[in-house]
């Protein structure tokens, strides 16, 4: 009850009206009126369809709207849903929003949405994207049921995507969660997710919320916490994932927001990860992972020249952070072709966990790491887009088992780098 | 004739021996303090160098890249540096204590005054270090964000941040040390005005094609370029 704190007086008040709930939807928010209306709508849908008789509630933590999107979900009439679902809760529906800060930090937009599922002893809490427009009803239904009904304490998406989308996940967050915590978790950084009450109260324990690093990605915290804390973690096949706009600078936020935040997780949880070999898979429900082949416009040398000026430029930078052999690849890599060029599993691997033993030995500024990896990682992607230009899902699906298998087999590797005095 | 010289000699004999016996106590003294001197200097080299080791300050030295600096001079590292350095500042602090008890005249007067520096000294050290600290920091961040933009002159910005910075830095130095006051302050401001000169220049030169570009682009109605999809990371 210490997260009463946390949550303003006004949100208290509303929260204590409510009462005691079985399910509450989390939606955090920032200047999301264009697309928040079918997401609320979905939402309604989704709990009056599946969870009629259940006590269900929408949290709305908004990071300082100027769009009215606050507005929007609290006026969200559920009478229109009635209509058109032809179904009747036989409970009141609850829409509550609060203004967590002025400006948005996601990590206390669900830290605030915990703290109200803990405050309200919520059963089983779900966590929706507001830029989720392709979100259907039935999400609500495959993120909770598992939590309500199987008793898992996690349930993590997995999207259908198209085959170029999501490479940060594919490339980085999967391979190397996997080979660190020993879980096939596919999506460790997931933007909707279940979580059952107990996790969400453990949670809002961790020391996640003090450190700033961790707290900018504590969706992958979460995750972390899940598998390190032997909770019931189980995945849930949801749909096409909304892709929204992104810029250049979104990549460095979205490193900072979901690598820092893995690198950070290493230091404390040394004594658990360093023991693991090998991974086991998560349970899967619905159906399995697919990828969607549509061609995609990309600018392979755009991507190869950025690459390569990276490497020229940020030398001595690496010279910090890498071996001599692996900088001495990068470089040599540099100067192929697009036609020619080749960043192997094997030496992305070895990249990353040298990244990651320098972030733990803080050669340099933290962030400064995490920015450097940016370039190489531009290196990696073109790699996965000239090998799976013309590839089939069965292709893709056995280059990602391929990388996996590269980041497990070089962990006494990054077991190796770690321990060493540089 | 003979008993005066002998009388004169005799006396400044005397006052020679008296000189001898007057200062002898006071040199012992002051060998005692330079040798009790050493033996604290020394103290403090070691309890000095197990700080700056546990501190890893060898660390915070490489990120402000003085240790770059340093084996370029081939000089030791820079917690051997600075251990010694309070070694010796101790040490001379302590010769110059003995120095004071034989009460040469005129000496004392630079002896205060060297005590007078030392405080000086240690801040014109610090600000160098911070300097140098933030020299290195802002430009690491600055040739991270130009890199990550795809800007061309990335490591052109990147250094000219780190010289503007440590330009800054020594001057600064200078000042506080009150070496060359007025000397420095044109100096700074010439380099600086020298360094911003050149980077509206270079930047003016290098700019003009890509202005060009986008004039072109904003007015050409006929032209249009295939948009590409920008691929997300998450």
């Amino acid at each position: 009850m210490a997260e009463e704190t946390l949550l303003a007086d006004d949100f208290l008040r509303q929260l204590i009206n409510v009462g005691e709930v079985d399910i509450l939807v989390g939606l955090p928010t920032h200047n999301n009126a264009k697309t928040i209306e079918p997401v609320i709508r979905a939402i309604q849908t989704g709990i009056l369809k599946c969870f009629p008789r259940e006590r269900a509630v929408i949290i709305n933590a908004d990071g300082g709207s100027q769009d009215r999107t606050p507005e929007l979900v609290v006026g969200a009439s559920i009478g229109d849903v009635w209509s058109a679902s032809k179904v009747y809760a036989l409970r009141t529906m609850h829409s509550i929003s609060t203004r967590y800060a002025r400006s948005p930090d996601p990590g206390t937009a669900l830290r605030t949405i915990l703290a109200a599922a803990d405050l309200l002893r919520a059963k089983a809490c779900v966590v929706v994207s507001p830029d989720s427009t392709t979100i259907e009803p039935d999400w609500i239904q495959r993120l909770v049921l598992p939590v309500y009904n199987d008793n898992f304490d996690l349930v993590s998406p997995i999207y259908r995507r198209q085959k170029f989308e999501g490479a940060l996940m594919r490339n980085l967050l999967y391979p190397m969660t996997r080979a660190i915590y020993g879980y096939r978790v596919r999506e460790p950084y997931a933007s909707e997710f279940g979580i059952s009450g107990r996790l969400a109260t453990d949670f809002l324990t961790k020391e996640t919320w003090n450190d700033e690093r961790s707290r900018i990605g504590a969706e992958i915290c979460l995750t972390i916490t899940a598998i390190t804390g032997k909770y019931r973690v189980c995945q849930s096949f949801l749909g096409p994932k909304a892709q929204p706009d992104r810029s250049a600078s979104d990549l460095v936020a979205a490193m900072r927001q979901t690598v820092g935040a893995l690198f950070s997780s290493l230091d404390s949880s040394f004594p658990l990860w360093s023991t693991i070999a090998g991974s086991q898979p998560v349970p899967t429900l619905g159906a399995p992972s697919e990828v969607m082949l549509e061609p995609v416009r990309v600018n392979r040398k755009r991507l190869r020249e950025m690459f390569a000026t990276g490497v020229a430029q940020l030398e001595p930078v690496f010279r910090s952070i890498l071996s001599a052999s692996t900088l001495f690849e990068l470089q040599r890599i540099a100067t192929l072709d697009v036609s020619e060029f080749n960043y192997p599993a094997d030496l992305w691997a070895k990249t990353v966990f040298e990244f990651a033993a320098s972030y733990h030995k803080s050669v340099i500024s933290r962030d400064h790491i995490v920015q450097a990896l940016v370039p190489l990682y531009r290196g990696r992607t073109l790699t996965l887009l000239l090998e799976s230009r013309d590839g089939s899902e069965e292709d893709i699906e056995k280059s990602l088992e391929s990388l996996c298998g590269e980041f497990e087999r070089l962990k006494p590797y990054l077991l190796e780098v770690w321990a060493d005095r540089k | 004739m003979r008993e005066i010289i002998i009388t004169e000699l005799t006396q400044a004999l005397q006052e020679l021996v008296r000189a001898v016996a007057h200062y002898l106590p006071r040199l012992v003294v002051m060998l005692i303090i330079a040798f009790l001197g050493w033996m604290i200097a020394y103290l403090l080299k070691v309890l000095a160098r197990s700080i700056l080791r546990l501190t890893k300050f060898s660390k915070l030295s490489e990120n402000a890249g003085a240790t770059q600096l340093l084996h370029q001079a081939a000089l030791p590292s820079s917690t051997e540096l600075l251990s010694r350095f309070i070694f010796w500042v101790a040490w001379v602090g302590f010769i110059l204590l003995g120095v004071s008890v034989l009460g040469i005249v005129g000496l004392q007067e630079y002896i205060s005054n060297f005590f007078l520096f030392l405080p000086r000294l240690f801040v014109a050290l610090v600000i160098l270090f911070f300097g140098l600290l933030a020299a290195s920091f802002f430009s690491r961040a600055a040739l991270l964000a130009a890199v990550n933009a795809n800007f061309r002159s990335s490591r052109l910005l990147s250094i000219s941040i780190r010289i503007i910075i440590s330009i800054f830095a020594l001057s600064m130095v200078f000042e506080v040390l009150g070496v060359a006051k007025e000397t420095m302050l044109i100096t700074f401001g010439t380099a600086f005005g020298a360094v911003m000169l050149s980077l509206a220049i270079a930047f003016g030169i290098g700019g003009k094609d890509v202005a060009r570009e986008f004039l072109e682009k904003r007015l050409a109605t006929g032209k249009k370029e295939e948009k590409e999809d920008e691929l997300s990371p998450l």
